[in-house]
């Protein structure tokens, strides 16, 4: 089974379990913060993303409030609470590719994949995300799939770079 | 050092910041994001200053002071900041005072209008996430949001729930429930706090919502009414009707709850407002309740008394006074039983919770309450906490252990049958077999003594009873103690060392260790345990019973006891007994000199020995265990006289029925649960039709020929001081601030924070020889489940109050029993399924909670609630020595129910 994509299951938890436990951490709370972004790291790794029932797990794991769990996965983008595709475009929504028609991308995106943004397509191929500037405004717009920069993208590109994937 | 503000000089401390310094000389530094009780942020940048020297304009409340700085509070620079900073937060969300419920309240309005702003000089797009409505008490409006951090500090720092944090970031930040749950589906337990932190209208009390603006409302200080921590509070009145609650914050490091409340402080008084309150007193005619005049209650009631005396003598009457009035009033039922009547047999319902405390610590030690105070928490190394749900019954001085432990490194052992919030934080806990405790207990010890943990140069020279005490413990061996209480070997020995050798311990136990045919037994475990490793008289340490009432502590106090007069004056000394009877102006061979009947044994009592009983702000029709069995005993009474604000199960009973006024609506002192006696000044005008407790006890003794009867709180607190030695040197006067610790022998004494400090109260600390007990009911093949009773956060006792305010019923509408997932699949019931639970005294009907909250083998149901009464069920075998009954376990079986 893919395991980006399937409902989390009791033994990608109990390897999470092993993973926690193998860092050996003591009671003190700062300790256990600081271990907070390399656990969610591994979490997603396993899970493919961090739904709720994977936050929960997380935070009763390493005794922090659940608030400063999803506080952390919220902050960094790197980090997603909803299932991804196996391929996931981003669109960069910062400031110079907003100028440069950065949505009207978006907008082809969406109507190719029949998507919404943050959603994956049904068969679960792609998902559809936004960035905020990736410094590379001088490309603008930009789009990264996967990790791979494409610059100067126009609305007509957009089925081209998804048939790279398909 | 000094620093220059707007060219005055003033004195400063290192390490103080330039707002601080502002702050104390009152000058004005207005700010959004720092509060005193959640401290530096540094985020709104409202509090700008210029200082000499140092470029750009800096945040008051995070620059430090140094010396000789020059600062500038008013120059155009900062005047213009102020502006930016409240003009963009005006535009940034959706602020219309007009509808707002902080309207008058609101920190950025006061800015905003000292500033000049009359509108918003910039157009943002504003946020729009319409309120959040989904708790009970609360309502977050986060388009109000300044994201000023004071919420989630003070949540996460203060009262330690650890609900609200910032999510995402840049332009996205919001606060979050959880990980961005409805507040109402979060763990947020509504103790209100963040919304009193708020400096504008994006946290509000629903329950205050159109009822009155901020300046419409007179603020009065009371007591809390519910738990023995004492919070000191605030209500906003207005018409004489109570509004809302806020924890008082001036001063608030000298007061009990350091500004903070739980969710029945914070929403638990609207019961003062119900139109149920009973305002019209009523005497039995053929067979029913009938209003009737005070003049014919009281007279009904006195002569009945009169009558029962006369016929079977003072024995026949008996008394319960009330750990919910204030000291004057039960020292006034005192006076009553022994003066009036002529009978010890006065009681309170301290029997059923705390008199294997007061029995316990009382033998041992010379003092059954607790030895140290609430603020040491964070002083301790160790804290062992056993048989307390602390986080619930005691919410705020749970928040403090919480804080202690996360905050301060205080290390925290657990040992509970129940995984409590405490247990969640532990770093050891540990469940025993409910019942075991006097093993445990005694294993620890005997490893501790064994390893060379103990301190025997303190017990060699504090304590008495080596000897045969250490013979005791050769029983208790780590073998058989796994046996008996389910506690590994292993586990006791981690137990051990870490208590014994982790520095200075402090021992906080409740219910769970009184409430058993051996509580007796396992309170002097628990003293034990504190004297051989010499943590009494030490800061940090103690033996602490958690008190549940708040004026449990008060009511002992006051002798409403069948041993003792006020200051535990036993009475069966006949000094004593001449020097009240003196004092009251009595012929003292008038009075009873043995030992009177426990509220238990009266009841067991009733219609043979007793025959009347005068039951004051009490409800054993809830509160008493095997309450099948109590109907039966008090409908065996030939009068039964209750005295209370509503028509309690009890008062249902009753033969007359007398309406009291409330806490609020009386003056008086409270003793909380660490020796800190408070007064409480009445703050609204009790209903027409109601009088005060002390007045209606006076009022029946003055018709039974005691017209000099004491019938104020200045008359009846100055008979106390006189006739208590603890409490010689305290007046309203001085406990006015932040009240006085017992003892406080004179008037320039400064109270008592730690017991037993050079030498116990007792003289030598008595170490006690136990043997292993087994409860009087186990689990067998016909009821195989152990059953445990107790509270829950949002209700208290017997529901009479707490059932009456809307949130709290709100959260917590109905009786449930706690069921292992285990036992839950056995039966096939899931969480919100009807269940019913039988043992051999009564069947309840109640709703499933499927938790690992219980172990497998384990329910337990919280006794608030008449509909489902956990006292139908539990076992009224009694404590030989305090008489307090066995709540915490009995056998009984649960099935599915239609
Ligand atoms: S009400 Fe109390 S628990 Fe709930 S979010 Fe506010 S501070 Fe936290
Ligand atoms: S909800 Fe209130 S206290 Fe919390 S960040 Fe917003 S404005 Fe500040
Ligand atoms: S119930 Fe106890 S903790 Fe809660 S507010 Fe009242 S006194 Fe404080
Ligand atoms: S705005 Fe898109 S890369 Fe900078
Ligand atoms: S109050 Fe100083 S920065 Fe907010």
């Amino acid at each position: 089974m893919n395991p980006q994509t399937a409902e989390p299951e009791t033994a990608q938890f109990a390897r999470l379990a092993e993973f926690i436990d193998g860092l050996g951490l003591g009671h003190e709370p700062d300790e256990r913060q600081a271990a907070l972004i390399e656990v969610l790291h591994e979490a997603q790794e396993i899970f493919g993303y961090l739904p709720e029932d994977v936050q929960e797990f997380v935070a009763e794991k390493l005794r922090l409030p659940l608030g400063r769990v999803f506080g952390v996965i919220s902050f960094y983008h790197y980090f997603t609470a909803e299932p991804r595709g196996k391929h996931q475009i981003n669109c960069c929504l910062g400031t110079a590719c907003f100028v440069r028609g950065a949505e009207k991308i978006i907008e082809q995106f969406e109507d190719t994949l029949g998507i919404k943004m943050g959603e994956v397509t049904p068969d679960k191929n792609f998902s559809l995300g936004t960035l905020r500037c990736v410094g590379a405004c001088s490309l603008a717009p930009v789009v990264i799939v996967d990790g791979k920069t494409y610059g100067r993208v126009t609305p007509e590109q957009a089925a081209e770079i998804i048939a790279e994937y398909n | 050092m000094k620093i220059n503000i707007d060219g005055t000089d003033y004195d400063a401390q290192p390490g103080q910041t330039v707002l601080d310094v502002a702050r104390a000389n009152g000058i004005y530094i207005p700010t959004l994001c720092y509060h005193a009780r959640t401290g530096r942020a540094g985020r709104c940048r409202a509090c700008v200053v210029e200082a000499e020297g140092i470029r750009g304009l800096k945040a008051a409340c995070v620059l430090e002071v140094q010396h000789a700085m020059v600062i500038r509070t008013d120059t155009p620079a900062v005047m213009n900041t102020r502006r930016t900073v409240v003009e963009l937060l005006l535009a940034g969300g959706k602020h219309n005072c007009l509808a707002c419920e902080s309207n008058g309240d609101c920190e950025l309005q006061d800015m905003a209008y000292k500033l000049g702003i009359e509108k918003p000089k910039f157009l943002m797009e504003t946020t729009d996430l319409q309120p959040d409505l989904s708790a009970e008490g609360i309502v977050r409006d986060l388009d109000k949001c300044i994201l000023c951090g004071r919420c989630v500090a003070s949540c996460n720092n203060n009262v330690m729930h650890e609900v609200l944090d910032f999510g995402w970031r840049g332009d996205d930040v919001r606060i979050v429930c959880d990980n961005n749950k409805p507040m109402g589906d979060s763990s947020c337990v509504q103790c209100g706090e963040c919304v009193q932190v708020c400096p504008v209208g994006a946290l509000t009390f629903k329950t205050s919502k159109g009822k009155a603006r901020n300046w419409e409302v007179e603020k009065k200080r009371v007591i809390c009414p519910y738990c023995g921590v004492g919070c000191v509070m605030e209500i906003a009145v207005r018409d004489n009707e109570y509004l809302w609650a806020t924890a008082v914050e001036e001063n608030c490091d000298n007061l009990p709850n350091k500004g903070m409340l739980c969710v029945k402080g914070r929403f638990g008084l609207d019961y003062l407002n119900r139109p149920d309150r009973l305002t019209t007193p009523m005497i039995r005619k053929n067979g029913k309740l009938e209003e009737a005049t005070w003049d014919e209650a009281l007279e009904f009631a006195a002569a009945r008394l009169q009558q029962v005396k006369q016929e079977h003598g003072p024995g026949a009457v008996g008394c319960f006074s009330s750990a919910k009035t204030t000291n004057e009033e039960n020292f006034a039922m005192m006076r009553f039983a022994r003066a009036v009547i002529g009978t010890n047999n006065v009681d309170h319902c301290a029997r059923l919770c705390h008199s294997s405390t007061v029995a316990g610590l009382a033998t041992t030690l010379g003092s059954g309450a607790m030895t140290n105070s609430m603020q040491e928490a964070q002083k301790s190394d160790v804290i062992l906490v056993t048989g307390s749900n602390t986080t619930w019954c005691h919410p705020v001085f749970g928040g403090m252990i919480k804080h202690a432990v996360k905050q301060h490194g205080v290390r925290l052992i657990v040992v509970d049958p129940r995984k409590t919030d405490l247990a969640k934080i532990a770093h050891l806990h540990l469940r025993q077999r409910n019942g075991s405790d006097v093993a445990w207990l005694m294993g620890v010890q005997r490893i501790i003594i064994n390893e060379g943990w103990h301190n025997q140069a303190y017990i060699d020279e504090r304590c008495e009873g080596w000897g045969e005490y250490r013979a005791s413990l050769e029983f208790f061996t780590p073998e058989k103690v796994e046996e008996l209480s389910g506690i590994s070997k292993d586990d006791l020995h981690s137990i051990a060392k870490l208590y014994a050798t982790g520095g200075v311990g402090a021992l906080y136990f409740s219910m769970g260790i009184t409430q058993h045919t051996h509580g007796t037994d396992n309170v002097k475990a628990c003293a034990n345990l504190a004297m051989i490793t010499g943590n009494l008289g030490v800061e940090g340490g103690g033996v602490n019973p958690l008190r549940g009432q708040s004026n449990v502590q008060g009511a002992c106090d006051m002798g409403a006891l069948p041993n003792v007069f006020s200051g535990y004056q036993k009475v069966t000394d006949e000094t004593i007994r001449n020097k009240f009877a003196e004092h009251w102006g009595i012929d003292a061979d008038q009075m009873h000199t043995e030992i009177g009947h426990t509220v238990t044994t009266m009841i067991e009592a009733c219609g043979d020995d007793i025959k009347a009983l005068y039951v004051m702000g009490e409800n054993p029709m809830m509160s008493d265990a095997n309450l099948n069995h109590v109907e039966k005993q008090l409908k065996k009474l030939d009068l039964l006289i209750v005295q209370d604000i509503f028509l309690t199960e009890t008062a249902q009973m009753a033969d007359v029925v007398l309406p009291a006024a409330a806490f609020a609506e009386k003056t008086g002192t409270y003793t909380n649960t660490e020796r800190r006696v408070q007064v409480g000044r009445a703050a609204l005008t009790p209903p027409k039709g109601t009088r005060q407790d002390y007045e209606i006890i006076a009022d029946i003794a003055a018709r039974l020929g005691h017209e000099t009867f004491p019938r104020t709180p200045a008359a009846l607190f100055d008979e106390i001081k006189r006739l208590t030695p603890s409490y010689h040197g305290m007046t309203y006067e001085r406990l006015e601030p932040n009240g006085l610790r017992w003892p406080c022998p004179t008037e320039d004494h400064p109270g008592t924070p730690i017991l037993h400090v050079d030498k116990f109260v007792r003289g030598k600390g008595l170490l006690t020889p136990l043997q292993y007990k087994p409860s009087a009911e186990e689990p067998d093949s016909e009821y195989p489940m152990c059953l445990s009773t107790g509270r829950m956060l949002e209700h208290f006792h017997s529901g009479s109050m707490t059932r009456r305010c809307t949130v709290l019923d709100g959260i917590a509408p109905r009786g449930e029993v706690e069921v292992n997932p285990a036992d839950a699949e056995r039966i096939d019931v899931r969480t919100g399924d009807k269940v019913r639970v039988e043992t051999r005294r009564g069947t309840i009907d109640t709703h499933a909670t499927v938790t690992d909250t219980v172990s497998q083998g384990l329910l337990y149901i919280p006794f608030h609630f008449v509909e489902a009464a956990a006292n139908r069920l539990t076992n009224d075998a009694l404590d030989p020595v305090s008489k307090i009954p066995e709540y915490k376990i009995c056998a009984a079986r649960i099935s599915k129910a239609e």
